[in-house]
């Protein structure tokens, strides 16, 4: 996702994280500003839109029938979508998904499937043959870095604000009813990505900063501390001791964010 | 479908295989296996029988993707339709394309780069038969099909997984461990470098057994470590004996 950043430009940043400065005025392990607005969007069943920084991405929920996995017969079916929209991004492109999408879709879909925040027994309306399928689709509104945080966040934000159809069997025929119940939630996982640039680790890298790092790790977090899903990019590499830092301020980033959101 | 087993590990602690916990599958890596390629590679890492190959550096096409100080790599992983139990659509499912980025990424750091402005290298990664742990055996096949290229690198790449299954971190996941187990952490490393260059996990793990996993990942990837360095030099000692029967 890369266009030119001056070597200048790169110097100042490099500089000023030696320092334990950023550019913005933010310390290493802060994350910028982060506001969550939920249902905005009235014809899903579920939205939230998340602004990191000056980072805009809208995620909506929707719910329909569909046929389960045969090796999960008894599970409802997670299916997570990202488009990098062309307004977002001089570097976006219109066209089929490419790998940037797919894996920002992936890791969010991840974070969420791996930590079972989705109650999936509960969306079975026949086993075997008809559940509920609970679609998330990501829009990335304005990329201004770290993307895999703010849609991680969005996807949970929207997945907490789903409402899903009353139904009722009428020969065998799913009728949906008059109402809603809240879509059923175990974990609320949260996904917090750390960028290395000369060896230092910062928190919640903005787009300039992206431009400077070599690799990036993000780390889901489960509500109770724990790891449930990971992901290294970027063509640099970590050190093992680098790794488990990551890990440990991963962590505690998580649980700032958990008591500050309420979740 | 495979019926689900009812242990994992069993009273003596021996796996479904008979592999204690912090051993590795039996490993075989052959190096220049395809004539047509610059530098190619074949693994078989337990039941994975994987062929990686190398073009380049050479011209890009399209010629607008090259760039002005650097080599650019490009990186196919793909599994063939009877790799597998189920028949694969051929076409690039969403999983190969992430695998295909995360592997050129676990490759890219090993690579000097900057040697060879304005040209492309291209990885092409077969999966013919799939068991579990691909992406890693994909990586150890791979940086040796760029090595044997003669495409200059800092270090080799070695890939191995660890994992969780029932309540004990494990080395090197198979298919069913990896399906019915708790979690799995794919690490790729520069050896030599002690540099982590691939680094995944889905599951659910403390930070303490996250860390006995990386652990024995790395110790995993020093072995197979050695394993490549044998497979190159056994490579290379054939062509030196060819070269002494001509002269």
């Amino acid at each position: 996702m890369s266009s030119l950043i001056t070597r200048v430009r790169l110097k100042q940043i490099e500089n000023l994280i030696e320092k334990g400065k950023r550019l913005d005025g933010r310390g290493l392990g802060d994350y910028r500003e982060i506001k969550i607005e939920q249902g905005i969007i009235e014809k899903a069943e579920g939205s939230a839109r998340v602004l990191l920084g000056k980072t805009e991405v809208l995620v909506g929920v929707k719910i329909e029938t569909g046929e389960p996995f045969p090796d999960t017969p008894n599970e409802g079916v997670l299916t997570v979508n990202a488009e990098l929209v062309p307004l977002a991004s001089p570097s976006f492109e219109a066209g089929p998904p490419d790998e940037n999408s797919i894996e920002l879709a992936r890791v969010v879909d991840r974070g969420i499937r791996e930590s079972k925040a989705i109650d999936a027994e509960k969306l079975v309306i026949e086993p075997g043959k008809k559940v509920f399928v609970v679609f998330v689709d990501i829009y990335v509104l304005n990329h201004d870095g770290n993307l895999i945080d703010a849609a991680a966040l969005a996807a949970v934000a929207a997945l907490r604000n789903t409402k899903m159809p009353n139904y009722e069997i009428e020969n065998g025929e799913v009728k949906i009813k008059q109402g809603y119940t809240q879509l059923p939630m175990r974990a609320y996982p949260i996904t917090v990505t750390l960028g290395k640039i000369n060896g230092k680790l910062i928190v919640d890298p903005w787009l300039e900063e992206e431009e400077a790092i070599d690799s990036r790790i993000s780390l889901a977090i489960n509500d109770e501390g724990n790891i449930c899903a990971i992901q290294k990019g970027g063509v640099g590499y970590f050190t093992p001791q680098q790794i488990l830092e990551a890990a440990r301020i991963a962590k505690e980033k998580a649980t700032a964010l958990r008591k500050k959101l309420d979740w | 479908m495979s019926e689900k087993p009812e242990k994992l590990i069993d009273k003596k602690g021996l796996r479904l295989d008979g592999r204690k916990p912090d051993e590795l599958r039996p490993i075989k890596i052959e190096v220049g296996v395809l004539s047509n390629a610059d530098g190619s590679a074949y693994i078989e890492h337990g039941k994975n029988k994987i062929l990686a190959a190398a073009f380049g550096p050479r011209e890009m096409h399209p010629k607008h993707l090259t760039l002005p100080d650097r080599m650019v790599l490009r990186c196919r992983y793909h599994m063939a339709p009877f790799s597998v139990q189920e028949r694969k659509s051929p076409a690039p499912s969403r999983r190969e394309i992430e695998l295909s980025k995360v592997i050129r990424e676990a490759l890219e750091p090993a690579v000097f780069v900057e040697y060879y402005p304005r040209t492309g290298v291209d990885i092409f990664i077969e999966v013919l038969q799939a068991d579990g742990g691909t992406r890693c055996a994909s990586i150890t096949a791979a940086a040796l099909a760029l090595a044997d290229a003669g495409i200059p690198m800092r270090d080799l790449v070695a890939a191995c997984a660890a994992g969780k299954v029932g309540d004990t971190v494990v080395l090197d996941l198979m298919d069913t461990e990896d399906k019915v187990g708790s979690a799995d952490v794919p690490v790729a490393i520069m050896p030599n470098l002690n540099a982590v260059t691939l680094l995944q996990m889905d599951g659910i793990l403390t930070f303490e057994e996250f860390e006995r996993a990386v652990d024995l990942a790395i110790e995993g990837c020093k072995k197979i470590y050695a394993v490549q360095k044998e497979a190159l030099k056994a490579r290379y000692m054939a062509v030196k004996q060819e070269e002494e029967v001509e002269e």
